[in-house]
């Protein structure tokens, strides 16, 4: 047998946890990614599971890099390979120089013939029947056995799991001592007979500023409750469902009245999305703050009355964690492809607001500025999240509130305004030349300010009427509102932005963190790419004089059909060839390696020497 | 129909307790065709407001689409009025319900837009029992497309275009009071007698008021082989106990023998005497208020008045336990829990 080249590696790997779900896999793998970001190093899990609540395969992939860069890189350097349905595909996808650490209580089968990997045989269920008499337990603790190995294997400290179960099980101290004791028994069997044969190892570091690991759901939930959102109105759907059930968990924290025990929230678990969707827009309409969450079918649901929204000019805040469409599609895998069904959601002519966030500190920032908008704009706006995002935790920079902070209600009349006005109020009447007309709530005045909204024509003062006129003037008076929206979104954020170079890389949400990784590399390899991370929609005029200033532009999406490509070139204007796509549709977080290699394979001649200084900083708005 | 209302008004037009005289609870000229049985059922409804002292800008009034959902622009034009889209009533209501309780919510709904197209929306308004009056102009037929049936036509029933309905009809009371609402009543745009009454019981009323009313179209189901034209409606309704709303301003002046009625006290302090004399039917119950309606359907009666009363259901904002302030009215102090607690949860997410 040839020696083997093992990967030899230190805080820069990938691990991937091969399961069953349904077992109780998570939680022992939660604890190992949490040790390495405790250790002060980058890391980033991602969950990718199947639609099903137990007994079919489900991974955990873990990226650990001390640069801080945390899309996913592609290639696996270590497997942690429980799952007998899958044992020989994870097997296969190994990098040569791996690692597979598989339970040895039976022995692999012969076609396991590969000389290129390091097999690590550690006899999980058999050391775990020896130590734990409970069945139930058992089946947990064969997990966290692993881990127990794993500690010795990557040298993490054993003290940071220990801590982490003890903290877990605060409030259950019993649990904690069978958890520690199958860390010790994982570590001791690994220490005794796997002695020096891992070369991938973990250093305590200091990568991580004051950074947090949250997901983007929970951190969307939090930026509603802040932002003062009182009413929701949801239909389960993966992967949204955990934003409700994160802005529920903030609101019971947060929102309970101290006298009365009584809820300063609203949130009615409708029995559609297309109630969901009713039920922001009558709060919105009626003065509350309101948002809704959902997945691409729950968009299609949604689409008449977004087309409503738009055109009676009622605020709402929607947040869409994309997955793989269309149809159901793949329900528990992550892509970028509703945006063009969001961009022109609905019937007639229609356009809506997007915003991109591509960290859980843009879910909590963007997601509250949303609210903001939508009132200032009195129009559908969309955060357009997706599930890797959404539902895995990630490292981001912590969540920032400014004291004081007050809410843009936007145009509102109150009674007084009411009272004191002296010309005629018109619903729909342009009087600051911006497209934003003034509204009223029910009940605010006695006898001015009501009025009658329609989704059918109406005039300035909101009658209805079929003068052709009077329609042709409110869609071109809602095309001056767009500008104003164009404005007030937030702009886009470059990197590196050099102006002799002609290449451009543009790219919004979860592609963010695996492009900046390319760009890295290629910059590196003297070819240097100008970025441009999309933030919202519609462009703001950054992005226009950004496509307008290269000669080629790569966009870099999670879909089939270049959406983004398609608004660019829809809305800019932009000659089609000068953009050119970078697509990933698997189902799977866009990784660093595919996007280096499209770009290394459009044989780009450019180099800028030497390499712009701007790129060491960060993102520059 | 007019085109023109005059602008003559009486000059003593009498007011009612809160100031208000009759016409100002009217609202836009109905384009409706002239006879329409809807609107006879607004003027029901200008009545009831009128004569219960609300205040107009206190009431919001919220539809789907169809002739039925055009009406809220002919009452109440001081009021706040959203004409939303085809069988979304109900969520458009709830959403503006759970951002200020304290309004009243008048939902206007047909046949079609309740029974086909929103039969999901109106069922859940239901669980909810959303504190909303759900008035359903109910024709049996499809008015602004030009008459096609619906899914309240009788089987066997025809309209203008002579063509027998096949299928079998949704009787809405019923699935109501199976449903969960709190209130459920029938009344005929024909009899102000009863449907005044019935509306104002129903505005009373905390929680979902389902009031189904029997309101003919002229245009395209008027016709002698249609269950739901006028002349048939009259020959065959039937109605449950008589029965006295007394709101809780006014005081009781009548007495009644004991044991000849019942008493039901709404949430909002309003009584209503149900009248046992006039027949057994028990409207309380709601094994029995079905009963009630299947064995007058089985005699080809149809039955109206107050079909079954429950004032003790929580509404929706009890359910959740929400708060008694409109949550449209709370501020920053209320709602933001500040950038110190956002440092203690970034501080646990480390």
């Amino acid at each position: 047998m040839k020696t083997v080249k093992k990967i030899s590696k230190i805080n820069d790997f990938v691990i991937r946890f091969c399961n069953v779900n349904g077992s109780g896999s998570a939680s022992a793998n939660n604890l190992f990614a949490r040790a390495i970001f405790r250790l002060g190093i980058p890391v980033s899990p991602k969950n990718i599971f199947p639609s099903n609540i137990q007994g079919l395969p489900t991974w955990y992939e873990v990226r650990v890099n001390e640069d801080g860069f945390l899309g996913r890189r592609g290639g696996i350097d270590m497997a942690v390979a429980v799952n007998g349905q899958t044992l020989f595909k994870d097997y296969q996808e190994l990098l040569p120089g791996g690692y597979f650490l598989y339970d040895s209580t039976r022995e692999l089968p012969e076609n396991f013939t590969r000389t290129d990997i390091t097999p690590i045989g550690i006899p999980l269920t058999s050391l775990c029947n020896e130590a734990f008499s409970n069945p139930k337990l058992r089946q947990l603790l064969k997990n966290i056995i692993y881990v127990g190995s794993l500690s010795y294997l990557l040298d993490i400290e054993f003290d940071v799991l220990t801590d982490s179960i003890k903290k877990q099980f605060q409030k259950k101290p019993k649990l904690a001592d069978p958890n520690i004791l199958a860390l010790e028994i994982g570590f001791a069997y690994a220490e005794k007979h796997y002695r020096n044969s891992c070369e991938l190892s973990v250093r305590r570091s200091n990568k991580l500023n004051g950074d947090i690991m949250m997901s983007g759901n929970s951190a969307f939930g939090l930026g509603a409750v802040y932002a003062g959102a009182t009413v929701v109105g949801w239909y389960p759907i993966t992967p949204s469902t955990s934003v409700v059930e994160a802005f529920e968990r903030y609101a019971n924290r947060f929102r309970v009245e101290e006298d009365t025990g009584r809820h300063k929230v609203a949130i009615i678990q409708a029995e559609d999305e297309l109630a969901a969707i009713g039920i922001v827009i009558g709060a919105s309409w009626n003065g509350a703050r309101a948002f809704t969450a959902t997945s691409g079918p729950g968009i299609s649901l949604m689409s008449e009355f977004l087309g409503l929204a738009y055109f009676a000019e009622i605020p709402v805040v929607l947040i869409d964690v994309q997955r793989t469409g269309p149809s159901t599609g793949m329900p528990t895998r992550t892509q970028q492809s509703d945006l063009l069904a969001c961009a022109y959601a609905s019937h007639g002519d229609t356009k809506n607001v997007l915003l991109f966030p591509c960290d859980p500190k843009e879910c909590f920032e963007l997601g509250a500025d949303a609210f903001d908008l939508a009132e200032r704009l009195q129009t559908p706006v969309i955060i357009m999240s997706d599930l890797d995002l959404g539902m895995n935790d990630h490292v981001s920079a912590p969540m920032e509130w400014k004291e004081g902070r007050k809410y843009d209600r936007g145009k509102v009349l109150t009674a007084e305004d009411l009272e004191n006005m002296q010309e005629k109020w018109g619903r729909y009447l342009d009087v600051d030349g911006d497209g934003i007309c003034y509204r009223t709530f029910p009940g605010t005045h006695p006898t001015k300010g009501a009025y009658f909204t329609r989704g059918t024509s109406h005039n300035e003062y909101s009658a209805y009427t079929e003068e052709s006129s009077d329609y042709e003037a409110n869609m071109k008076r809602l095309l001056v509102k767009w500008e104003t929206a164009r404005g007030l979104v937030p702009a886009p954020r470059t990197k590196i932005n050099d102006p002799a170079c002609k290449t451009g890389l543009i790219f919004f949400g979860t592609s963010t963190h695996s492009t900046y990784e390319a760009i890295s590399r290629l910059a590196k390899e003297g070819r240097v790419c100008n970025s441009l991370r999309i933030r919202a929609f519609p462009f703001h005029e950054e992005v226009l004089e950004f496509i307008e200033r290269h000669e080629i532009l790569f966009v870099i999406e999670q879909n089939r059909d270049a959406q983004m490509r398609t608004l660019l070139i829809n809305e800019c204007g932009t000659c089609r060839d000068k953009l050119q796509s970078i697509l990933n549709i698997d189902g799977l977080p866009i990784t660093a390696n595919f996007i280096t290699e499209c770009i290394r394979n459009a044989s780009l001649h450019n180099t800028v020497e030497p390499f712009p200084k701007q790129y060491s900083t960060g993102e520059k708005s | 129909m007019s085109y023109r209302r005059p602008g003559f008004r009486h000059p003593k037009q009498p007011k009612n307790d809160a100031g208000y005289t009759r016409a100002d609870y009217e609202g836009a000229i109905s384009t409706l065709c002239a006879g329409c049985g809807h609107d006879s059922t607004t003027n029901a409804i200008i009545q009831a407001c009128f004569e219960l002292n609300i205040e107009p800008h206190r009431v919001v009034k919220i539809s789907g689409i169809g002739c039925s959902s055009k009406t809220p622009a002919y009452f109440l034009g001081r009021s706040h009025g959203f004409n939303s889209v085809h069988g979304r009533m109900p969520s458009i209501a709830t959403g503006a319900n759970m951002a200020n309780r304290d309004l009243l919510y008048i939902g206007i709904s047909g046949d079609g837009d309740t029974a086909s197209i929103g039969m999901g929306q109106f069922a859940h308004a239901l669980r909810r029992n959303l504190n909303l009056n759900y008035i359903c102009m109910n024709n049996g037929c499809y008015g602004l497309t030009k008459g096609q049936d619906s899914a309240t036509a009788d089987r066997g029933s025809s309209g203008k275009r002579g063509v027998p309905n096949p299928y079998e009809s949704i009787d809405l009371c019923e699935l109501a009071i199976e449903l969960g609402a709190s209130f459920v009543a029938r009344g005929f745009s024909g009899d102000k007698r009863q449907l005044v009454p019935l509306l104002k019981a129903a505005m009373a009323h905390s929680g979902l008021a389902f009031v189904d009313v029997i309101s003919p179209c002229v245009t395209f189901n008027n016709t002698s082989s249609s269950t739901k034209s006028y002349q048939y409606v009259r020959e065959h309704i039937e109605a449950t106990n008589t029965f006295d709303f007394v709101p809780l301003q006014q005081e009781i002046l009548t007495h009644y023998e004991e044991g000849t009625s019942q008493e039901v006290v709404m949430h909002d302090g309003s009584i209503i005497h149900l009248h046992k004399a006039d027949s057994s039917k028990d409207v309380t119950n709601r094994l029995k208020s079905v009963n009630n309606l299947e064995r007058e359907k089985e005699k080809g009666r149809l039955l109206t008045g107050i079909l079954y009363i429950n004032p003790d259901i929580k509404e929706t904002h009890d359910i959740i336990n929400s708060t008694l302030r409109p949550l449209n009215s709370l501020t920053e102090e209320d709602l933001c829990p500040g950038s110190a607690a956002l440092e203690e949860i970034n501080a646990s997410l480390r």
